[in-house]
């Protein structure tokens, strides 16, 4: 035997899935350790303070999919959990038009019919049916999914559950998912709305963190996965977390460590280590070996299969599975430090436009031209931005009358025709700068600070392939029977011990701890039998 | 027509949902935006501005005015020395309650009371009685009340003020802002870090206009009182006219309560060791040795995955948004016997941030324990359906922040 440290378990991969997971293991009783490659906690979901006072919230930056199971269980409100619901959305057109939304239905009624009474009814049915579909969806969401080529009489009996469940939903909500599931953003709006303004505030959503248009089938789904979350039981709300996303994954921290958890920073962990089938630990990248039989990976399923582990010691069809998988980021971030909010024509001193997502893309065509550059492997000319102004909501996040500005940025190709990430980060900026001078002239008066956020950045920096920023694309191929490969959708892989949480398992990415939970329901199951 | 406050000018501008409501015969907003969640967060996460004007203002004063107060009030006014406040409340001779309210020694012999109902004559008529030289005064118009509460409270009022820093919680100092004579006490109905300010009625718009600029940056936010009322149940804080009435109106005892019902017993802590011969004293005495509360008030906090389940199986989402109620709720006793009355929750909200429907609610005293299991009655779909809950400890919410001290740089 070695002199090794011996743990329960060991979480590779600090981010909020591996936090997740580590938390409900340690609760468990099991002598916990979660491993970090970095020097913080919190993978995709930090907080840096960039700049003094300004506080960035580098990758990911709100929040809406957090499974409330997991707030109760491990007690995350009085760790300080607390996210502010965002209370309006902005959607300003290059020609002076804009669409601002709020907490009050009818205002927003008016403020769409404005532009086409027609659309402002169909925002209601839209919105109604989308709603009653999330509620029908969200059991799937909150279980370990059925795994579809198990002979096991529960799996069996499992996908007739689910085949049950989706012949019993009401005619209209069933219909909806199908058109979710077959048809673009585009096509499915085209339906609804007449107005440009409007539709194209609903397709953005179709395209977030995706490789795909709003034209393109696989924006259904993605804009529906965008819906699942809530806020207050409230479909569709989002929120920024006191202090940024991190302040998130700083309470997950908390907690874990009120469960007698321990963090090791600045720990990469190299590989799995396994004997005759079974894990029994892990060795870091500076050669230290850790002895566990329980080993779980929270990075992405290209790592935890091709990487940690030797894949041909994995069934073929496993590996193939995980060679095929979709990263192909196509996001990137640009935060600014700001002297004071950006101006929209006509709105002068109006911080109220700022406490939300502002979305720049006015347009369906907007959005096409943006993807065009994406397929011909170019930063998009002119990209969809979403941005966030943390600062407006939480006073906290920069100096007194100063601002933090968030702008999540499509598209920005992993895969460059030409050139190289590092050659283009100041295009990239300055993109995305000009942009949104485009809609608030004089902004870039106001940048104390830019920090740029390149695919390869988030790649690198945080061990996402290909700076995918859900672990794997959200499409249909690779969602619930087959996140990450049909057969291994249920955290377990074909080494005993070794488990996987990240997002790129179900219910997939953007802050949900769902995965973290679920393998945590799944690993405890398997110990206890 | 209702009157409006000396902020009204201010207020008005500021309400921009156009929603009024009435509180004492002043105009108020109950929200000032679309978003009453913005509104609560911002006492939550940042800084609220509410005006509280409507509250009834008296000053006492002269050479009994300590022996009046320990007369007329339940609480023992020697634990209010000059530059301190009081939450207290005070009863009539059965010992039921008639008011509470917050007193505060703003100078040596000088007493000021806020109150939610008139009781000018009511205190005249006690010091009559008894023969005090005490001059008490309405002075409910001569000044506006402005409550800023939030974890950025004193970071806005360290700008107006040096004065307020070294106040402890429940400390009230005299200063000026803009210059204008202002009293502020570090209190609140938030349960957070927070000041209220009384502003002589000629300068409220000034000192207004100073607070908000002060707070601009840290996203200073006026609020109306439904926000405040959300914020109040999270820390534990009752309201007379839901959680209480006044004996004074009531028809029959079924209507009163007593300060002991009210869970305000910690009041009475130091009875053995003073004579005073307060108003209810008799009978408060005998409540408390012969153990005949009627009630006890305690907190509920609703098990969410029970409330979740009654909603989700009628096949609607359960209602978490923006909740409020002061209608009564029944509660039940969990046992073999459906339907088996033990009392009820006078308020209720789905707190956001503790992401916990909460109710404040009377309960007999053998199932006021924490943790005791209760049912509430809700309503799902327009039927009666019991909901799991249990007996938790007031305050839910109870941040350090609110009493900890406050240094010279601050926080931001």
């Amino acid at each position: 035997m070695s002199d090794a440290q011996r743990y329960d378990a060991i979480v590779i991969g600090a981010g909020h899935n591996g936090l997740v997971n580590a938390c409900y293991l340690a609760k468990a009783g099991l002598n916990t350790l979660l491993l970090e490659r970095r020097h913080l906690v919190g993978g995709a979901t930090i907080t840096e303070e960039v700049v003094p006072g300004f506080k960035f919230t580098t990758f990911s930056y709100a929040i809406s999919l957090m499974r409330p199971e997991i707030v109760h269980d491990l007690e995350l409100v009085k760790h300080g959990m607390m996210v502010l619901p965002l209370v309006n959305t902005f959607q300003p057109g290059l020609d002076g038009e804009y669409l601002l939304l709020g907490a009050d239905a009818d205002a927003n009624y008016h403020e769409i019919a404005r532009h086409s009474p027609a659309d402002a009814e169909a925002a209601r049915d839209l919105d109604h049916i989308i709603a009653r579909l999330v509620r029908a969806l969200k059991p799937w969401m909150d279980r370990i999914p059925p795994n579809s080529l198990s002979d096991d009489p529960a799996e069996i009996a499992a996908m007739a559950e689910l085949k049950g469940w989706f012949e019993e939903l009401e005619p209209e909500v069933r219909t909806m998912f199908e058109t979710f599931r077959t048809k673009s953003a585009a096509d499915i709006l085209d339906e609804y709305f007449e107005n440009d303004l409007v539709k194209s505030l609903y397709a953005s959503s179709g395209i977030i963190g995706s490789r795909c248009s709003v034209r393109d089938r696989e924006s259904g789904l993605v804009w529906l996965f965008h819906k699942l979350g809530e806020y207050d039981g409230e479909p569709g709300h989002w929120g920024f977390h006191k202090g940024g996303n991190g302040g998130f994954t700083q309470v997950l921290a908390r907690a874990y460590e009120s469960f007698g958890g321990t963090i090791r920073l600045n720990a990469g962990a190299a590989r799995v280590r396994y004997e005759d089938g079974r894990a029994t630990g892990v060795q870091l990248e500076d050669g230290t070996v850790l002895d566990s039989d329980l080993v779980v990976s929270a990075l992405d399923p290209r790592q935890t299969f091709l990487r940690l582990v030797d894949p041909d010691d994995l069934p073929g069809d496993l590996v193939g599975h995980i060679r095929d998988f979709k990263f192909q980021g196509t996001a990137a971030k640009v935060n600014f430090a700001l002297s004071d909010l950006p101006t929209f024509p006509g709105f002068e001193g109006r911080e109220d436009i700022f406490m939300g997502f502002t979305n720049l893309g006015p347009s369906i065509d907007y959005l096409m031209e943006a993807w065009a550059d994406c397929e011909a492997g170019r930063i998009s000319r002119r990209p969809f931005l979403d941005c966030s102004v943390q600062s407006t909501l939480d006073p906290d996040m920069a100096p007194p009358g100063k601002h933090v500005m968030s702008c999540f940025v499509m598209y920005a190709p992993y895969h460059l025709a030409e050139g190289d990430w590092e050659a283009e980060r100041d295009n990239l900026g300055n993109t995305v700068e000009h942009t949104i001078e485009e809609f608030f002239p004089g902004f870039s008066d106001l940048i104390l600070h830019r920090e740029v956020v390149t695919p390869l950045d988030i790649e690198r920096l945080i061990g996402l392939s290909e700076g995918n920023i859900f672990a794997g694309e959200l499409f249909e191929d690779q969602l619930f029977l087959n996140r990450p490969a049909p057969g291994w959708n249920q955290y377990r892989t074909p080494i005993s011990g070794y488990y996987q949480c990240g997002s790129g398992t179900h219910p997939g990415g953007c802050v949900s701890g769902g995965p973290g939970w679920l393998a945590a329901r799944q690993i405890l199951g398997d110990q206890a039998s | 027509m209702p009157l409006t406050t000396p902020f009204h000018p201010r207020v008005e501008a500021e309400n921009q949902a156009g929603l009024w409501k009435h509180w004492a015969g002043y105009l108020v907003p109950p929200q000032y935006q679309y978003s009453l969640t913005a509104e609560y967060y911002a006492i939550r996460n940042s800084v609220s501005l509410l005006d509280s004007t409507p509250l009834f203002k008296y000053k006492v004063t002269g050479s009994d005015a300590v022996r009046f107060l320990s007369r007329v009030l339940a609480r023992d006014i020697a634990g209010c020395p000059p530059g301190r406040a009081q939450y207290t409340c005070w009863c009539d001779e059965r010992g039921f309650v008639l008011q509470d309210g917050v007193i505060m020694q703003v100078a040596e012999g000088e007493y000021w009371l806020t109150a939610a109902e008139p009781t000018l004559r009511y205190f005249r008529v006690v010091a009559r009685d008894m023969g005090a030289d005490v001059e008490i005064e309405d002075v409910s118009r001569a000044f506006g009340i402005l409550a800023l509460q939030g974890p950025h409270a004193h970071s806005v009022i360290r700008q107006l003020t040096d004065d307020a820093t070294p106040l402890r919680y429940f400390s009230v100092v005299r200063t000026e802002i803009e210059g204008c004579p202002v009293v502020v006490s570090r209190t609140g109905y938030t349960g957070d870090l927070g000041y209220e300010l009384w502003i002589p009625a000629q300068d409220a718009c000034t000192v207004w206009d100073a607070v908000m600029d002060a707070g601009r940056g840290h996203n200073i936010t006026p609020i109306g009182t439904t926000a405040l009322k959300m914020a109040r149940i999270e820390a534990g804080l009752l309201l007379m006219g839901a959680d209480f009435h006044s004996s004074r109106f009531a028809w029959v005892d079924e209507q009163r309560e007593t300060p002991v019902e009210l869970g305000w017993s910690w009041m009475f802590r130091t009875l053995a060791d003073d004579d005073r011969d307060f108003v209810g004293r008799t009978a408060i005495e005998s409540e408390l040795q012969e153990r005949t509360s009627r009630w006890t008030t305690v907190g509920l906090a609703v098990d969410w995955h029970d409330y979740e389940r009654v909603y989700t199986d009628a096949g609607v989402v359960p209602p978490r948004h923006e909740v409020y109620s002061e209608s009564t709720m029944s509660v039940y006793r969990r046992g073999t016997a459906e339907w088996d009355y033990a009392g009820y929750a006078s308020s209720f909200t789905a707190s956001s941030l503790l992401r916990l429907p909460l109710a404040i609610a009377k309960l007999p005293l053998d199932l006021a324990e924490p943790g005791t299991e209760v049912d509430l009655e809700v309503t799902v779909i327009r039927r009666p359906q019991n909901v799991l809950a249990r007996v938790g400890r007031m305050p839910f919410f109870n941040p350090a922040l609110k009493t900890a001290p406050m240094a010279e740089e601050g926080r931001s």
